[in-house]
């Protein structure tokens, strides 16, 4: 009992804006530096690992287009924990977090879908089907787009926080709608085949480097994430800095 | 005021909506003649082939009608955030959510029920069957509210946008599409042999269901937050 009312004071803790960017500014250089690692390690691993017997060189394309497509995912999870963050909680931070999310998802997303364009030609013979997965990943693509299209629609970024998270929440809800809709409408992606009851069905000569490219992208999402909250911080106190000198150079002529 | 019960109150508040957009420049009936426009325009370009059109017809006319019930679906709060009527549905003791759910079932009587009315019509241009022509109704009739309810989210979301019109279309539609899905699929199972029909139609409806309670819960959280 008593840890989590201290979890919670922590967290609490971090809805001062001064104290998050401290915390930013101690964690970034570590969070870069372990990107950049496990990067090295991951493509490393991902172009000395054999070719498949039947793919060739395109397996590769996968532990790209394989970690993007979880982090979209994951990247509106955030985003909507966030919303929840804002609407319930009322943290202060939380809006700044989905906020600066959306534009992070949405790179994530359109490189899923350009990596697996680039594996369905040679592989399908096509750039695009319209196959339950693929048009899923756009749809939340899209959702992305609009997302990032009203924040940027409404000028005060305190009323544009609840309104764009009840819209996040409404997308998180319709998510799996859309996924299971679709997937009764058409088929051709493949199914899940690293994490199913029963154990992976891919060999551990292609697991090892998804894995560690998985974790990069995950480090690369947290890294890129906290210093898109730092400057939308610094972006807001900017502008209210600007309105204050505004405001009393008027007073003044 | 005081002694009218909330269900009398409720049912003025329908009717004083529905006869709003009946009335000149409420613009309900503007929603049919995109509707017609549209599915008029199909034939130009895909050709005047009478087969491939009763084939694409089903899908056609749910397009037509996803587009025009999108249309008129930033007037929903608009025109009562302009004249300062939002604050007083939001200071009533009903609850906002019932509020919102009755200006939604005015406005899809309004805009969305015109359009299944009109879809019998436009399906014999369309050179479609009988049966074709009634299930395509059918899973307009059970389909148009859901795409009503979604919307008054997206409406409410952009209610202080000055033109929101836009924006609202492109929120909308991607939450919309398991409505089109499910509504193409009856409207084609009850045509085509293999496919039952009814199964597609009880998910469109459970959709519909779904969403009613979603988005006038969505929409009364994000009003509450946009006028304070």
């Amino acid at each position: 009992m008593s840890e989590n009312s201290l979890a919670i004071r922590k967290f609490s803790d971090l809805a001062n804006p001064t104290r998050f960017l401290a915390l930013a500014a101690r964690v970034l250089p570590w969070f870069a530096g372990l990107t950049v690692l496990l990067f090295a390690v991951g493509l490393y691993l991902s172009f000395t690992t054999e070719g498949d017997y039947q793919q060739g060189e395109t397996v590769r394309i996968m532990y790209v287009h394989v970690p993007a497509a979880w982090l979209s995912m994951m990247c509106y999870s955030v985003m909507a924990l966030s919303a929840l963050g804002t609407l319930v909680w009322r943290h202060p931070l939380a809006d700044v977090a989905a906020r600066a999310a959306a534009p992070i998802g949405a790179s994530f997303t359109f490189l899923a879908l350009v990596t697996g364009s680039l594996w369905g030609k040679p592989m399908w013979g096509t750039w695009w089907v319209w196959d339950a997965r693929l048009t899923s990943v756009f749809v939340l693509f899209l959702m992305y787009l609009g997302l990032m299209a009203l924040n940027r629609a409404m000028d005060e970024p305190g009323k544009a926080a609840k309104v764009s998270a009840v819209l996040i929440l409404v997308g998180f809800v319709n998510i799996p709608i859309i996924k299971f809709s679709v997937e009764w409408w058409n088929t051709l992606h493949q199914p899940a085949s690293v994490l199913r009851l029963g154990g992976s069905a891919i060999d551990p000569e292609f697991l090892r480097p998804l894995l560690v490219m998985a974790v990069a992208f995950t480090m690369l999402f947290f890294t890129l994430h906290i210093a898109a909250m730092r400057n939308e911080i610094w972006r807001r106190r900017v502008t209210s800095m600007r309105r204050q000198a505004a405001r009393s150079a008027g007073r003044e002529a | 005021m005081a002694k009218h019960s909330g269900g009398t109150r409720m049912i003025s508040l329908f009717l004083r909506d529905l006869k709003l957009s009946m009335r000149a420049g409420g613009g309900a009936l503007i929603g049919v003649l995109f509707f017609m426009t549209v599915v008029a325009v199909v034939p130009f370009a895909v050709g005047p082939d009478l087969n491939l059109l009763s084939r694409i017809g089903p899908a056609i006319l749910w397009i037509g009608a996803l587009l025009a019930s999108l249309l008129g679906l930033d007037r929903l709060f608009q025109a009562e955030r302009e004249d300062g009527s939002l604050d007083l549905m939001l200071m009533q003791e009903t609850p906002l959510v019932l509020t919102v759910l009755v200006k939604c079932l005015a406005h899809w009587t309004a805009t969305g029920l015109p359009l299944v009315i009109a879809a019998p019509l436009l399906g014999l241009f369309m050179n479609m069957n009988e049966v074709a022509i009634g299930a395509t109704m059918l899973t307009l009739l059970v389909g148009t509210p859901a795409i009503t309810f979604i919307g008054a989210t997206g409406a409410a979301v952009a209610v202080t946008l000055p033109r929101g019109g836009l924006l609202v279309s492109i929120l909308v539609l991607p939450l919309a599409i398991p409505v089109l899905i499910f509504g193409v699929s009856a409207a084609y199972a009850a045509v085509q042999d293999p496919a039952p029909f009814l199964p597609p139609l009880l998910i469109l409806i459970a959709i519909t269901l779904f969403f009613a309670v979603i988005g006038p819960l969505a929409a009364a959280l994000a009003l509450r937050s946009a006028s304070d």
